[in-house]
């Protein structure tokens, strides 16, 4: 057999299904990433809509200073995750995906009748096209309107001294308070499709510990136990 | 030990008082509780000081022992020929003094260019100086300014001693008599040592200012709220700066002088200070809070602390670092009425002194001479943009009685001015006689030794034409009340830092700042329908998710679940 040949073959298996492995899906700085940002923004979410007063259970300057400080390091730890997601190519994981309707229509009807999920998790598919979506929106709408004008908001010190600041200070409030409230309405949902997995708390479970049970093909299982370069549990 | 009480009665009621000793006061006190006419009722005198011994002001020993000097050995009959011997050596002084407002009681506005000073103005307490000088100008630093034919231009006329005196034995009384009646109001008062007090002269203690300024409007704490007799010896809760056991600060440490000229004109206020700390050779000419503290004050190097010192540019110190006026014990009037004045009882006036303080004095809620009064301790200031300009309504203004109160003292100042900013404020509610005819304020003459006087004979319309025919006021004839307001920008009082007010005071729904409006206030503003719009979404979101949970959970049994992912 040819080199050539044996190429053309594990070309073939490329395409080709595999079974089912524990493997990690999630890396350790993804999960971290993923926490931190949760906790984050539960933080800030609470101590915005405290300082807002919608709730008084915060008084102004606790609330203040907690969403002032939990902003920075959001704002710290968004640049960080921007950075990883470049260099580590996941950025590719946002991208338009086809199927948007079918994952629509699988959570508007398909999930109560018992249909499989339209789509499989892959290793270099780690979301639907419908999660794809909706944190691309994410991170190009809803993050950058909070912390551009949360920034803004926060240095308003440096421009209150201008004639238009007054309107300014509540052009930015009014942005960055209608995009806390688009926030909330995400993480809300976005929670709720945490328990659309096998077992409610399957997907939470995943993002915990990085191991999901994912289909791979043979070349990838070759790949991952050739190079270790993925965490596989079930050898 | 004898500690003389000043005398100053406007009433017919005649009392005389001298204080001996904390039982007699309090035995007095009770006295004070029987109706008028009883043998001894202090509170017809406006100020009633029964501590007379002088506050510490510690700036070390003076360089002059003012009591070996031969000059000041007397004996002296009387203050001018003191003053005299004051200016045989401070040769200059009498000049510079001449040109203070505490001699001229003119100001005259250098924007607005009205004519301002206690010498004209209407106030909404007892309303004008002018007429009244007998009685009001004992609060002038001059020697018997009782009319027309008071010589400015004689400096033996300058009272040096209401100022200098650091004994307590000196004190003033009207210039003139008053009323028939109220002549033996000075009966049986301790004569001023002269040559004592003239011997005692120093750089002046807080209570040498607050001998005038403590008891503006006719009384303990009545005008402005962060003035009174507590300020002698407050503690550091009741004032950080002036606390006796503390800084100790007296009035000029703040109000330097230079030449007899004190900062802090409140005819003119410095709303905000941009120049901040003055170093030495720099300006000096201020009583601004950043001329000490500068524009910065709060730690930078806090989250806190900097976004305190980014309020600087809208919030005067003030509207924060004092909680609240009137909070020594002693009360502040906060509304007046006039026009119940003028009641009798048996043909004599009377009074009534239904409120009591925190330090436990009782204070006139009616007197005949004067009308009806309301009280406040611990007051919230009123709070507005004020760029320091002060606006009077001056005896020639005419206004529109029918547009609401009447602001005496207004003020400018708007949220977006760049200069202004939110200052706290008494203000004084009065309801007072007006020209009728004319929508003028008027004078009224209550204070003399004639028929016409309102403090005798209790006959506004009389008063009222008396007063504007003798300062050539054109006068209707008629005359009703009209609601008025005065403003007194709050600076005194000022708290330890941890007694500012915290940040929910004003960034709260319902806070202290919630009557203004022009300007975005995080925690105090929001975005009605964006608010609504933003629970829909919320609650829609929640909603929807709810739903779609019972769906699956219903449809589970039915449809077992498949495979996943
Ligand atoms: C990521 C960067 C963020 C920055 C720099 C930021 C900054 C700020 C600042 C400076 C304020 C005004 C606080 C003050 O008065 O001093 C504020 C208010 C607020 N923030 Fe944020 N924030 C950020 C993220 C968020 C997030 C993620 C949420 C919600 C999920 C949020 C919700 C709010 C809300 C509701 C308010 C009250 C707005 C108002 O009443 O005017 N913020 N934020």
């Amino acid at each position: 057999m040819s080199a050539n040949g044996n190429l053309n073959l594990e070309n073939a298996n490329v395409k080709k299904r595999g079974g089912k492995h524990y493997v990690m899906i999630y890396t350790r700085y993804e999960r971290f990433w993923h926490w931190s940002q949760a906790l984050l923004i539960f933080t800030l979410f609470f101590t915005g809509l405290g300082l807002h007063g919608t709730h008084t259970m915060l008084d102004f300057r606790t609330a203040v200073v907690i969403h002032t400080y939990a902003a920075l390091v959001l704002i710290v730890l968004w640049v960080f995750t921007t950075f990883w997601n470049f260099t580590t190519g996941q950025w590719r994981q946002y991208l338009f995906k086809e199927g948007v309707f079918k994952v629509i229509r699988f959570y508007a009807y398909g999930i109560l009748v018992g249909e499989p999920h339209p789509y499989r998790k892959g290793l270099q598919r780690k979301q639907n096209a419908l999660q794809s979506l909706a944190y691309m929106g994410f991170m190009i709408f809803i993050g950058p309107a909070l912390w551009a004008s949360g920034i803004v908001y926060l240095t308003y010190d440096l421009w209150s001294g201008y004639s238009w600041a007054g309107t300014g200070l509540m052009l930015i409030a009014f942005v960055h308070t209608a995009a806390a409230f688009i926030m909330g309405a995400f993480v809300i949902i976005h929670v709720y499709m945490t328990t659309t997995g096998k077992t409610p708390t399957h997907y939470i479970k995943t993002m915990i510990s990085g191991y999901d049970n994912i289909e791979l093909t043979e070349a990838e299982e070759a790949y991952i136990r050739e190079t270790h370069a993925v965490a596989m549990k079930d050898d | 030990m004898l500690l003389l009480n000043r005398l100053n009665l406007f009433s017919r009621v005649v009392l005389s008082v001298s204080v001996l000793s904390f039982a007699t006061l309090a035995a007095q006190a009770n006295e004070e509780a029987k109706p008028a006419g009883a043998a001894v009722d202090s509170d017809m005198n406006f100020r009633i000081v029964t501590d007379t011994k002088p506050s510490i002001r510690d700036d070390g020993e003076s360089t002059a022992d003012h009591s070996k000097f031969e000059v000041l050995q007397g004996p002296f009959e009387d203050g001018p020929s003191v003053t005299k011997a004051c200016l045989s050596c401070h040769t200059e002084a009498g000049r510079h003094f001449m040109k203070s407002i505490h001699w001229t009681w003119e100001y005259d506005h250098p924007t607005t260019g009205q004519k301002l000073g206690k010498k004209t103005l209407i106030n909404t307490f007892c309303t004008n100086a002018k007429g009244n000088e007998g009685m009001c100008a004992q609060c002038n630093a001059g020697y018997g300014w009782k009319d027309e034919s008071f010589d400015f231009t004689n400096q033996s006329n300058i009272d040096c001693l209401v100022c200098h005196d650091r004994s307590g034995g000196y004190y003033k009384t009207p210039n003139s008599a008053g009323n028939k009646a109220c002549s033996v109001m000075f009966e049986g008062k301790q004569p001023i040592q002269w040559d004592k007090v003239a011997q005692s002269v120093g750089l002046p203690g807080r209570e040498n200012c607050g001998a005038c300024h403590f008891y503006g409007g006719g009384g303990d704490g009545v005008k402005h709220g962060d003035l009174d007799s507590s300020l002698k010896r407050p503690d550091r809760k009741l004032d950080v700066h002036m606390d006796a056991e503390g800084l100790n600060f007296a009035c000029t440490t703040c109000h330097v002088t230079r030449q007899h000229l004190w900062a802090g004109s409140r005819y003119n206020v410095m709303a905000h200070d941009t120049e901040g700390l003055g170093l030495p050779g720099e300006r000096r000419d201020v009583a601004t809070c950043e001329s000490c503290h500068s524009e910065a004050p709060h730690p930078k190097t806090e989250l806190v602390g900097i976004k305190l010192n980014g309020h600087v540019d809208k919030i005067a110190c003030q509207t924060c670092h004092i909680p609240t006026i009137a909070r020594g014990g002693v009360a502040t009037k906060t509304d007046w009425d006039w026009r119940t004045a003028g009641k009798t009882k048996n043909g004599e006036g009377y009074k009534e002194k239904e409120y009591t303080q925190a330090n436990g004095e009782h204070r006139a809620t009616y007197k005949s001479i004067k009308g009806s009064f309301k009280y406040g301790e611990n007051l919230v200031p009123y709070y507005d943009w004020f760029d320091g300009q002060m606006v009077y309504t001056t005896i020639e203004t005419q206004f529109d009685p029918a547009s609401g109160p009447v602001e005496i003292n207004g003020f400018k100042g708007d949220a977006d001015d760049g200069v202004s900013r939110i200052w706290p404020f008494k203000r004084m509610h009065t309801v007072q006689p007006y020209d009728k005819g004319n929508n003028t304020m008027v004078y009224m003459h209550l204070w003399g030794e004639d028929d016409d006087a309102y403090w005798g004979n209790y006959d506004f319309g009389r008063a009222i034409k008396a007063g504007m025919e003798r300062n050539s006021i054109p006068y209707s004839g008629e005359y009703d009340f009209v609601e008025t307001y005065s403003f007194w920008p709050i600076t005194h009082m000022v708290a330890p830092k941890e007694d500012a007010i915290s940040c929910d005071e004003c960034h709260s729904k319902q806070g202290r700042l919630d009557g203004l409006d022009g300007f975005y206030m995080p925690g105090r503003d929001s975005f009605s329908w964006l608010d609504i719009l933003g629970y829909l979404v919320l609650g829609g979101a929640l909603l929807g998710v709810l739903l779609h949970g019972l769906l699956r959970k219903l449809f589970s049994k039915k449809y077992p679940h498949g495979e996943e992912s």
